[in-house]
């Protein structure tokens, strides 16, 4: 093939028409003008840095924060915590309010999206409602809704709503039990981790004995026992045996605030239903356009098997549309954790509120809190999108 | 059966009457009991939704309508105390307010300039979006160019005065470039003729463009400062579809590009920006570009975002418009290759006006997600519609329980009126484009 090419001895053609010789020559341009433009970037840089006398690197992360957190899931303190311990702090508090509100904004998803298909007329038009109203309101003005909707009817800490067992309600959140662990305490999370792999084996078991045999075993009675009996049983043999492994550390009411107990922020709440009822509004798009790639046919093949109309859209009907809804799906949450940064706006301490706030206007170095910042986001970004691109690859369709 | 029984034989001779249709088979009640009260689960769940519907849509009404106040001056208006009478949303807040929301602190005696940008607007969507319109091609022109050198002018006031020194160095500049492109038109022994035509072009559209922006147009100068409110919010997504557009369809050219540099390029530029919250890229905007920057050149404050959001909505229609040239059949490619058309050709003759018209509901989704996104540039300070909303909504004149709930009510109209509108119109052009498809 390539003898015979070079036999028939091409006209000569200037080097310059070969397309492989322009590819190159375009590849260089552009290498040099990114060089460029990275190198008058830098440069200008370090001479303003140094002009500004701003420090460099990352030093800073050791220095002492100096400021307090409304939200801390590690011990945080002004005086004795460094920015690093600040970057932790926002860290968790974004992946926590993304976590929660991913669980919640499927279940709300996935229950508006099945209901804009309902056949019952008033369900399907209030679901299309939800959605085209929430889907068509900026977030950030719901955020602020939602913010003045839950801070507004809270009363003074000195005037708190007292609604028993410990639990007060006032405009600094909702204040509740703190549970304090005793050293034993760990055998009832060990009950509790026993309990969710039974159940994970128990479910494997029942699933393949219904798939050889045809019979049904009670799946959801054993989990609800296992996952939930065996650390109340674990509970109740240590509270027996010797001191209770749990006890409550109670809010009490002083003068001015609350001392003690746990506290979940009006921020919280407000930026979790903010971002739920926003992301559940695409997400039950998502599962929409899903369900409805499922073609006819298996329904209809599912009612004359005698499926009742909850038992097809669970056992025949979601599994087929997931491989269509799980990509989608998967941005969805994306969104909702890079849309929890919106936190900034309405006082939540996640990462960019902390760090790209509070850090970077204290210590000037934006160079390093926003690389750092951007670079924490694109690992969650990629690393969700790889575990779900391994999970879309199991479910998807296998060919024979 | 043995029919050859002797038996007397019946054949009607008439037809008998129809019975009367099954009492509830049509009309609104049997569509009431089909739709509403089919069986036990249904019947619950319209009860549960009319008692939540019962919950929610008097109060939505008696604060919206019933109870709002329309006319007043000031707080005592819009405050149960004072108006004698329950208050719900204080109307007459937006409108004392509505010059603000606006124009922000544009000066009064220049908003007709302001005006005309809207209209300008109005125009080249109008243009863009009307598939019949004619020569949708100098649409583009207008959208693209045109309009955004008259909207600088307008708003700002134009007269940059670039000076002698400015454009002796353009000149030479341009000199170079023609000559450039000419020593590459005789290496490569193509025409000539092609070569001075198309720098030319480029040497003159910059001409223009830089003189138009320098002319004194008698226009008084207005820092972007005093910009705001609806004004900003427009011109923020403005910026956004005219830079993302055609940088979005470059960076989509670049990943679909054979060029293995200029494909990872490409690569990264999109996945990064997509993978991280517009946010950190608007404080990155912010913060970071004074610095990348030689200390003497300052960048707008308004000037800062725009950057960012302009990035930012690229990556994203990148990959829109990356979605419309894989939906390419490869027999488009194929045909323009034997055609021997070379590959700016095949792109903009054969392969970009086909797929950009299939991605036009994409398009058209991403920058409903681009006009709330908008909003955003409130966090960094720009004053939009969201901005003076907050910035009204704590002013004493207007202190009232109900300012906040109304000053965001307004917003989420004026939002929800865009962002509604243009996915209907989506799913218009899509059902449109699908029938060619449907047979």
């Amino acid at each position: 093939m390539q003898t015979a090419i070079s036999q028939a001895s091409p006209p000569k053609k200037s080097f310059l028409y070969d397309p492989r010789v322009r590819g190159i020559f375009y590849q260089v341009l552009l290498v040099c003008v990114v060089a460029y433009l990275f190198y008058m970037a830098a440069s200008n840089a370090i001479e303003n840095l140094r002009r500004a006398k701003i420090a460099s690197g990352f030093g800073f992360l050791e220095n002492t924060a100096g400021f307090d957190i409304s939200q801390t899931l590690i011990t945080f303190s002004a005086a004795g915590s460094t920015y690093g311990d600040a970057f932790v702090v926002g860290l968790l508090n974004t992946l926590l309010v993304s976590a929660i509100g991913i669980v919640f904004a499927t279940l709300l998803g996935f229950t508006v999206g099945i209901a804009r298909l309902s056949t019952n007329w008033m369900v399907a038009k209030v679901a299309m409602v939800y959605v085209e109203l929430l889907r068509n309101i900026p977030l950030l003005l719901q955020l602020l809704f939602w913010y003045i909707a839950v801070l507004g009817p809270l009363p003074q800490p000195r005037d708190s709503y007292v609604m028993g067992a410990g639990f007060f309600l006032n405009s600094r959140g909702l204040f509740m039990p703190r549970p304090i662990y005793a050293s034993d305490a760990w055998v009832i999370g060990a009950a509790f981790a026993i309990g969710v792999v039974g159940t994970i084996v128990f479910r494997r078991w029942a699933k393949k004995q219904q798939e050889s045999t045809g019979r049904q075993y009670p799946v959801g009675l054993a989990t609800i026992g296992l996952v939930l009996g065996l650390p109340i049983a674990a509970w109740l043999v240590l509270a027996l045996a010797n001191a209770n492994p749990v006890s409550f550390d109670l809010p009490v009411k002083g003068t001015f605030n609350l001392r003690g107990g746990m506290q979940i922020l009006p921020e919280f709440v407000a930026l979790l239903v903010g971002l739920v009822t926003y992301t559940a509004a695409f997400i039950a798009e998502v599962v929409r356009a899903g369900i409805l790639a499922v073609s006819k046919g298996q329904t209809e093949a599912a009612g004359s098997l005698g499926l009742k109309p909850g038992q097809t859209l669970r056992l025949v009907v979601i599994p087929q549309a997931m491989r269509v809804i799980i990509p989608p799906l998967t941005s969805q949450y994306l969104n909702l954790t890079k849309n929890s940064s919106l936190a900034v706006a309405i006082g939540y301490p996640d990462l960019v509120q902390v760090f790209m706030g509070t850090v970077l206007n204290q210590t000037g170095q934006a160079i390093e809190v926003v690389t750092i910042t951007m670079g924490v986001y694109l690992t969650i970004s990629l690393v969700t999108s790889f575990v779900m691109n391994i999970y879309n690859r199991r479910v998807a369709i296998v060919e024979r | 059966m043995n029919t050859a029984v002797d038996m007397s034989r019946f054949v009607r001779s008439e037809n008998i009457e129809a019975l009367p249709p099954p009492n509830l088979a049509r009309g609104p009640v049997a569509w009431v009991r089909e739709n509403l009260f089919s069986g036990p689960v249904n019947t619950l769940l319209t009860l549960a939704v009319i008692y939540l519907l019962y919950i929610l849509i008097p109060p939505i009404v008696d604060f919206l309508f019933v109870n709002a106040v329309w006319t007043g001056t000031d707080r005592a208006a819009c405050r149960a105390e004072t108006a004698g009478h329950p208050v719900g949303a204080c109307w007459a807040f937006v409108i004392e307010k509505i010059n603000f929301f606006t124009y922000g602190s544009y000066p009064a005696a220049e908003r007709w300039r302001v005006n005309i940008f809207f209209a300008l607007l109005a125009l080249g969507v109008g243009w863009l979006l009307w598939l019949k319109a004619p020569r949708r091609d100098l649409g583009a022109i207008y959208f693209f160019w045109l309009f955004p050198v008259l909207s600088y002018i307008l708003l700002t006031g134009g007269n940059v005065s670039l000076g002698l020194g400015f454009w002796i160095k353009f000149a030479v500049a341009s000199a170079v470039f023609l000559a450039v492109l000419a020593a590459a038109a005789y290496a490569l022994k193509t025409s000539m003729r092609s070569a001075v035509l198309i720098g030319g072009g480029i040497v003159a559209v910059i001409g223009i463009t830089l003189a138009l922006v320098n002319v004194d147009w008698g226009l008084r100068p207005v820092p972007s400062a005093f910009w705001g409110g609806i004004l900003v919010t427009l011109l923020v997504a403005t910026v956004g579809i005219v830079f993302s557009l055609p940088f979005g369809i470059l960076l989509a050219l670049g990943r679909r590009s054979k060029l293995p540099i200029l494909r990872l390029a490409s690569v990264i530029f999109i996945e990064f920006v997509r993978g991280v919250p517009l946010i950190t890229v608007l404080i990155m905007a912010n913060t970071m570009l004074p610095l990348f920057l030689p200390a003497d050149m300052t960048v707008d404050r308004l000037a800062r975002p725009l950057i960012g959001v302009a990035f930012f909505a690229s990556a994203y229609m990148a990959e829109v418009v990356r979605g419309g040239l894989q939906a390419m059949p490869k027999g488009q490619y194929e045909g323009a290759m034997s055609l021997g058309l070379n590959y700016p050709q095949m792109m903009v003759f054969i392969i970009l006006p086909q797929a950009l018209r299939i991605v036009i509901p994409g398009i058209v989704n991403t920058f409903i997600g681009l006009f709330k996104d908008t909003s955003l540039v409130s966090v960094v300070g720009i004053f939009d519609l969201v901005k003076t909303i907050e910035a009204s909504r704590i002013d004493p004149n207007w202190a009232a329980p109900t300012i906040s709930y109304t000053g965001y009510a307004f917003a989420a109209l004026f939002y929800f009126i865009f962002c509604f509108g243009m996915s209907r119109y989506s799913l218009g052009v899509e059902r449109r484009l699908a029938t060619g498809q449907k047979r």
